[in-house]
């Protein structure tokens, strides 16, 4: 150990598991949480009613003209805001993040529908499957290569967001970014940074490996095509 | 039996799509609707398992009104097969096949030994069970979708306009393999084609709808070439109705020669201008002309008994020497129809 600043890998080895708040581990644990619940959540919400907008169209411009405002607006002051409500805690980050989510599962749902070819829609009918049925085991698993693609764009969006919730003091990863302003230090950005796109890697690498497992069917469609 | 009695479909904005339709599908036949677009045929085929309904009089499944049967039940009990096949591209062959087993409550194994009883039923290789759609052609699937349409075994089957989107080899195929399934299950079909060839080819009966969807002719196909309604239907027939009739003439009657063939690598004077020459094994080699011995011409043949008179005349035409030869389902020569013994047949065809 010398005198001068710690290498980048020494900061981080003394860092990594403090046991206090703002231990490495423990920011990596709070981004996972506060970026993958609103995921969950946003996905939940976002699936009954692209369902409804599906099924009355006359509900889907105004619900996605809705919801690209609630997308356009800057999530620094939405988290300020919420602080109103929900104080200081995960929530006031989770809750403007699901929202977004939910702006880009939307059109996902509804487009995912309109994938479905009418002479399958059609077919499932004659063949009588009930509404709801139909719904399930024709539908929503054709519609599922589109939903999941809109599910890889809000979880990596959704991680990278996170990190503004520092400024409100819930950044998880975030709160690394913020120390370099008041101590020109760089170790902590750079592991923030690699940190956040590592997370990101990880959460799109798992759907796309889970796509590749419940829509099979999709690369025999793209090997027939080719 | 489906009988339609007095049935409209009006819809809100006044159009009618079908008007006062009445006829009878009978148990075990195929009954073709056939018409222009707008003639109502396809609305009329899904009245029938209310993916549309009635505005207007009653459909009947033997006696029984469907108006008042659960749509979905319904439909489980009614083989539906449709132009693009519309097969579940989320799932393989097999399971395909056995969706409406499924939605029965049939145990899984059931109805997948179903299923793969079906896949060789209608000609296709049980290796594609474990295939999605898009890995089939077009024509497979089409197939895929006739074995789907099947495989609760229903009484009835819908067919709307099933091979109008394959190529034409793969759809004549596709018609000979559905007459060959039905004279072994004698389903009761509904069929909607916009092509009187496939009509009159498929079809027990004919039903002829005009635009607007009024029954313009309902009729066997030979009486349908025969003897059209009006002019509406003869132009819908077509311009050579005098060659298709044909098709429905029989070649058990026509009269064969047979002191017209010889062996092959004989020689030797015959007073007559052409001989058939056939090999070792009865088959047919060609023509030999009496002022041309060394040279063969061609010759076109005909099975004696299944194929009809339009295919002796068709024989008769592709020959240089005027002749039809008749073979047997073997391919050996039975004998040779001369220009006279068709023209006789012709003439009793005419006549009879």
């Amino acid at each position: 150990m010398g005198d001068g600043p710690p290498s980048l890998w020494e900061w981080f080895g003394r860092n990594w598991d403090t046991g206090r708040a703002d231990s490495i581990r423990t920011l990596l644990t709070d981004h996972v949480t506060m970026s993958l619940v609103p995921v969950v959540l946003a996905l939940v919400v976002a699936l009954p009613l692209g369902l409804a907008c599906a099924r009355w169209r006359w509900l889907y411009q105004p619900t996605s003209g809705l919801m690209n405002v609630v997308y356009a607006l800057p999530s620094l002051p939405v988290f300020m805001l919420m602080i109103s409500v929900t104080g200081l805690s995960q929530t006031t980050v989770i809750v403007p993040l699901a929202f977004y989510g939910v702006a880009v599962l939307i059109p996902a749902v509804v487009d995912g529908l309109d994938s479905v070819p009418d002479h399958v829609r059609q077919s499932a009918v004659a063949m009588g499957f009930t509404p709801l049925r139909r719904l399930l085991a024709v539908e929503l698993p054709i519609a599922a290569p589109v939903v999941l693609a809109g599910l890889r764009v809000v979880a990596v969006s959704s991680i990278s967001l996170v990190s503004v919730g520092a400024l409100i003091g819930q950044g998880g990863l975030g709160g690394l970014f913020t120390r370099a302003y008041q101590n020109p230090f760089m170790p902590p950005v750079i592991v923030g940074i690699v940190l956040v796109v590592a997370l990101a890697l990880v959460a799109d690498g798992l759907l796309v490996l889970a796509q590749r497992l419940l829509t099979p069917w999709v690369r025999a469609r793209k090997e027939a095509a080719s | 039996m489906i009988t339609f009695d007095a049935v409209t479909k009006r819809y809100p904005d006044g159009t009618v799509a079908v008007d006062d339709l009445s006829f009878e599908a009978p148990t075990g036949e195929i009954t073709v609707l056939v018409g222009p677009s707008g003639c109502g045929k396809t609305t009329s085929l899904r009245m029938i398992n209310r993916m549309i309904d009635a505005s207007e009089g009653r459909i009947l499944l033997d006696g029984v009104p469907v108006q008042g049967i659960d749509p979905p039940t319904l439909r489980r009990g009614i083989g539906y097969v449709i132009q693009q096949a519309g097969l579940f591209p989320h799932r393989k062959i097999v399971d395909n096949i056995a969706t409406v087993p499924y939605l029965l409550g049939w145990d899984r194994k059931k109805a997948r030994t179903r299923a793969m009883e079906l896949l060789e039923r209608v000609g296709l290789d049980p290796a594609l069970a474990g295939r999605y759609p898009f890995q089939l052609s077009g024509g497979q699937q089409q197939r895929v979708g006739v074995a789907r349409a099947l495989a609760a075994d229903p009484p009835v089957l819908l067919m709307d306009e099933p091979f109008s989107a394959v190529d034409p080899i793969v759809r004549t195929s596709l018609q000979d393999e559905l007459l060959r399934l039905q004279s072994e299950l004698n389903k009761t079909i509904v069929f909607v084609t916009h092509d009187i060839d496939e009509a009159i080819k498929l079809g027990d009966q004919v039903a002829v709808l005009r635009v607007g969807g009024r029954l313009a002719q309902l009729a066997d196909p030979k009486t349908l070439l025969a003897e059209p309604a009006d002019d509406f239907v003869r132009e819908f027939l077509g311009h050579d109705r005098g060659i298709r009739r044909l098709q429905f003439v029989s070649t058990e009657g026509l009269r064969l020669r047979t002191d017209l063939t010889v062996p092959e690598g004989s020689e030797g004077g015959s007073p007559e201008p052409w001989l058939l020459v056939v090999d070792g094994d009865g088959r047919p080699v060609g023509w030999r002309a009496a002022a041309r011995p060394g040279e063969l011409e061609p010759y076109g043949t005909f099975v004696r008994g299944r194929d009809s008179m339009r295919a002796a005349l068709d024989a008769a035409l592709l020959s240089p020497s005027g002749c039809s030869v008749a073979v047997d389902e073997q391919g050996k020569v039975v004998g040779v129809a001369t220009r006279e013994a068709l023209d006789e047949a012709l003439a009793e065809a005419v006549h009879g």
